[in-house]
């Protein structure tokens, strides 16, 4: 306490910059301090990688036309040193980059941003082109027989394409149809589902379509089936059973006959996908930013590839979540086992959502504390046991997603966001606290853990907090200034109200 | 059912966050600690500084140490093993006797030598250190317990707690473990906490689990009568305990032995708050006080004879 003058001097210094850099670049740059009720708009970016083989190259990816449900606002390709043209051919839209010459690794880039078109039925062009003729499939045996079973199953109990179409589908997805089940070894359902219709004389193809999720990366292109009848093109997607359509958060990317990307002069070509949602200001922002040279705008996260946008709008929120353990240890006294693992565990609720995260977490320490039980019998040297617990960990991940997945509960993926060390750490410790201090001080640890992973939890996924952490990161200077402000903290913890009340008792 | 933080601040009781920032950061030279967060330091530096502490019988420091575990302890009748660098009292293993091919413990579980030699090899690898650092085993005779104190408790010795602050005794607690506590002398464990006034080492209040008691539920004995023998010697080896760390504000566990007297069993840098609630005082104003002091004796006989004049129960009821 002999520096406190200079102490309290810095940390309202923190705070003022802090509040000041919000307001400035609420007012200049008009972000808006509270996340509004727009419609939201996703920023969708597709990253194409290949190795080029030192010649011509030439990509192709084909591009959302008039996607169902949503409309463009704006498109942008970024690819240093490769001319791009947006090019309409008879089997749709597609990106052609191309190069004279090009060595090694290659990325280009293309953005989109989508607004939800709310208005209307998704228009016709595009749609009612008419199909060539189906296809002409052609099978091998024993796949021809089981194809031809299925089929005329499927037909007999149908009328019409629709119909024809909802009986594939049943049939492909039911556990139990040996025909389906041989066929599907060879083919994706959807792949299958198509070939099908076309053996049958209905024109069907695959299309492409990208679930929208916040913050999402890496991700793929799934497959949906699209059927052409009523003069006109029908999508289904195999998530949905039979029902014809697709669920509201699918982009159809790729509508066409035509491959999806198509790379010549280059090799091991692939396109993966990052999404983000945005708030129309705050995307007016990022357009006038990229031209501007706004005296602000050098702070500004928005001008990074989306990839790293959405996993800094992750890891931004984890100075909250320490400013959450601080103020939980220090002000009230709730004991947690490892100092920080609530954050982790916080930041995997983030991406699980509470319930399920909880019931996976619980469940995996809870076997994994039964296990330690009979590990420690082994008489393993501790590096050992903990690596072995690892093992074991990631063992019952693996079985707990099959289980979860046979029980229809979608419980598998949730896990596997959890920090497996930390997991098999806190196993460890829980139980040789168990061993030596009682089942009693188990619950208070962990369950402090728990709660103060709660607390931090609801207050991350608050959409104010989410807008506030990403579009202001000065926002993290006051949260710095907090923490030194906790870390002064000398009076007593709720918890020692509770712990000292009977010294207060006896007058 | 809470305090108000008025009402703990009127009895001057330190909290955890006070104690952290305003004594131990501020008192507690970082660099210091290894000496008493690591045993086998501690018992070097005690017997430089003349303070007397059980008989170290061996160190184990690597794993193939363990398996001669057998021939370390020869016929050891009664000893402890114990982690050098343990936190909070973790790791502990007492042996009260032997039995054949068994080991019994304070509380009569039978172990076996392969427990034994599990329980030292998990020390090795670090399971009772802090952040899991690899460690040590000593092991060390067990205390003769004085027979005045035996008399007091059902298992394990009774241990005298005393917070020291710039060398002076501040406040002392005796611990007694119960059955609910396993032979273990941690209060929040079930153990009972006896304060002592420093004056003459007698017994001023006494707790179990936060309450007021006024015997021991195993023993019977009447807590009130508790008088300590030999106070003043024990005072200025705790007061001593100050000058083998350099370490501010510290706190000595203490056994009385049948034989050797008062024997200092262990230091802690950060020691626990639960003495107040066992005197049902705070430490605040006595820390305040020798924080006012500019003088500080050298001698530790001075610094115990502070302490017993200061901080005694003025008024006897």
């Amino acid at each position: 306490m002999r520096h406190q003058p200079l102490f309290f001097l810095a940390v309202s210094a923190l705070i003022i910059i802090g509040v000041s850099m919000m307001w400035l670049r609420h007012d200049r740059l008009g972000i808006p301090l509270l996340p509004e009720n727009n419609t939201p708009v996703w920023l969708v970016e597709a990253r194409i990688d290949f190795v080029a083989l030192g010649d011509e190259t030439l990509a192709s990816l084909s591009l959302p036309d008039d996607p169902p449900g949503y409309r463009i606002i704006s498109e942008q390709a970024a690819s240093p040193g490769y001319g791009f043209s947006r090019v309409t051919e008879s089997t749709g839209h597609r990106g052609e980059w191309s190069k004279r010459e090009a060595t090694g690794p290659q990325t280009l880039y293309y953005k989109v941003q989508f607004a939800p078109g709310r208005n209307g039925a998704p228009r016709a062009s595009g749609n009612t082109e008419a199909p060539s003729e189906p296809q002409r499939i052609i099978w091998e045996e024993p796949q021809a027989t089981a194809a031809a079973d299925l089929l005329e199953t499927a037909q007999r109990r149908s009328s019409t394409p629709a119909s024809l179409t909802r009986e594939l589908i049943k049939a492909v997805q039911s556990p139990n149809d040996q025909n389906a089940a041989l066929l599907l070894d060879q083919h994706s359902p959807q792949q299958l589902v198509v070939r099908l219709l076309n053996q049958s004389g209905v024109p069907a193809r695959l299309a492409m379509g990208l679930k929208l999720e916040d913050a999402r990366r890496n991700q793929r292109l799934q497959p949906l089936v699209d059927v052409y009848f009523e003069d006109s093109w029908h999508l289904y997607d195999l998530e949905r059973g039979g029902q014809q359509g697709i669920t509201p958060n699918t982009l159809v990317w790729h509508r066409t006959s035509g491959p999806v990307l198509d790379v010549m002069g280059g090799q091991n070509s692939q396109v993966r996908f990052s999404m983000m949602r945005q708030s129309i200001p705050a995307l007016d922002l990022a357009q006038s930013q990229t031209s501007a040279d706004q005296p602000l705008g050098y702070i500004s996260l928005y001008q990074l590839p989306i990839e790293e946008q959405g996993m800094l709008k992750l890891l931004l929120l984890l100075p909250l979540g320490a400013l959450v353990v601080a103020f939980m240890r220090i002000v009230i006294g709730i004991r947690t086992s490892g100092t920080f693992m609530p954050v982790l565990i916080a930041l995997a609720f983030i991406q699980t959502t509470l319930l399920p995260g909880l019931t996976a977490f619980l469940t995996i320490v809870g076997l994994g504390l039964l296990l330690r039980g009979y590990l420690s019998r082994l008489n393993l040297l501790l590096v050992a046991r903990i690596a072995a617990m690892i093992v074991l960990v990631v063992l019952l991940t693996g079985l707990l997603s099959v289980f979860g997945h046979e029980m229809g509960i979608n419980l598998g993926m949730t896990i596997t966001f959890f920090p497996m060390i930390i997991i098999a750490w806190t196993i460890e410790r829980m139980s040789v606290i168990w061993e030596e201090q009682g089942a009693r001080e188990v619950a208070i640890q962990g369950g402090g853990s728990l709660i103060v992973a709660i607390a931090a939890y609801g207050l991350m996924q608050l959409a104010t907090v989410r807008h506030l952490t990403f579009n202001f990161p000065e926002v993290h200077l006051i949260i710095l200034a907090l923490i030194l402000l906790v870390g002064q903290y000398t009076g007593y913890k709720l918890s020692e109200l509770y712990r000292f009340r009977s010294m207060v008792e006896r007058d | 059912m809470l305090a108000s933080p008025a009402a703990l601040r009127s009895h001057g009781l330190l909290g955890m966050n006070r104690r952290n920032v305003a004594y131990i950061s501020r008192y507690n030279e970082r660099r210091l600690y290894p000496l008493v967060d690591d045993k086998k330091l501690t018992k070097e530096r005690a017997m430089l500084h003349g303070v007397a502490t059980p008989t170290l019988r061996d160190v184990i420091d690597t794993q193939h140490g363990v398996r001669d575990l057998g021939e370390c302890l020869g016929d050891l009748e009664r000893f402890a093993i114990k982690p050098s660098r343990g936190a909070g009292g973790k790791g502990i293993m007492v042996i009260q006797e032997r039995d054949g091919e068994q080991f019994l413990k304070a509380s009569g579980q039978a172990l076996t030598l392969g427990s034994l030699q599990r329980h030292c090899s998990n020390i090795l690898a670090g399971l009772h250190s802090l952040a899991g650092a690899p460690d040590s085993v000593i092991i060390e005779d067990l205390i003769e317990a004085d027979p005045y104190f035996e008399s007091l408790s059902v298992e394990g010795v009774p241990d005298i707690r005393v917070i020291i602050f710039r060398g002076i005794p501040v406040m002392a607690m005796l611990r007694l473990s119960t059955h609910a506590s396993d032979g273990k002398a941690n209060l929040h464990q079930g153990a009972i906490g006896v304060g002592l006034d420093l004056a003459s080492g007698r017994c001023i209040h006494a707790v179990q689990h936060s309450r007021r008691v006024h015997s021991h539920p195993d023993t019977g004995v009447d807590l009130n009568r508790i008088a300590i023998p030999d106070w003043q010697n024990l005072l200025t080896l705790a007061a001593r305990c100050h000058d083998l760390t350099g370490l501010g504000y510290l706190g000595a566990d203490i056994v009385v032995d049948r034989n050797r007297g008062p024997l200092m069993l262990e230091l802690n840098a950060r020691p626990g708050l639960a003495i107040q609630i066992a005197n049902g005082k705070g430490l605040l104003p006595r820390l305040q006080w020798i924080e006012a002091q500019e003088d500080i004796p050298d001698s530790a006989e001075a610094r115990a004879g502070m302490a017993m004049a200061e901080f005694g129960e003025k008024i006897r009821t």
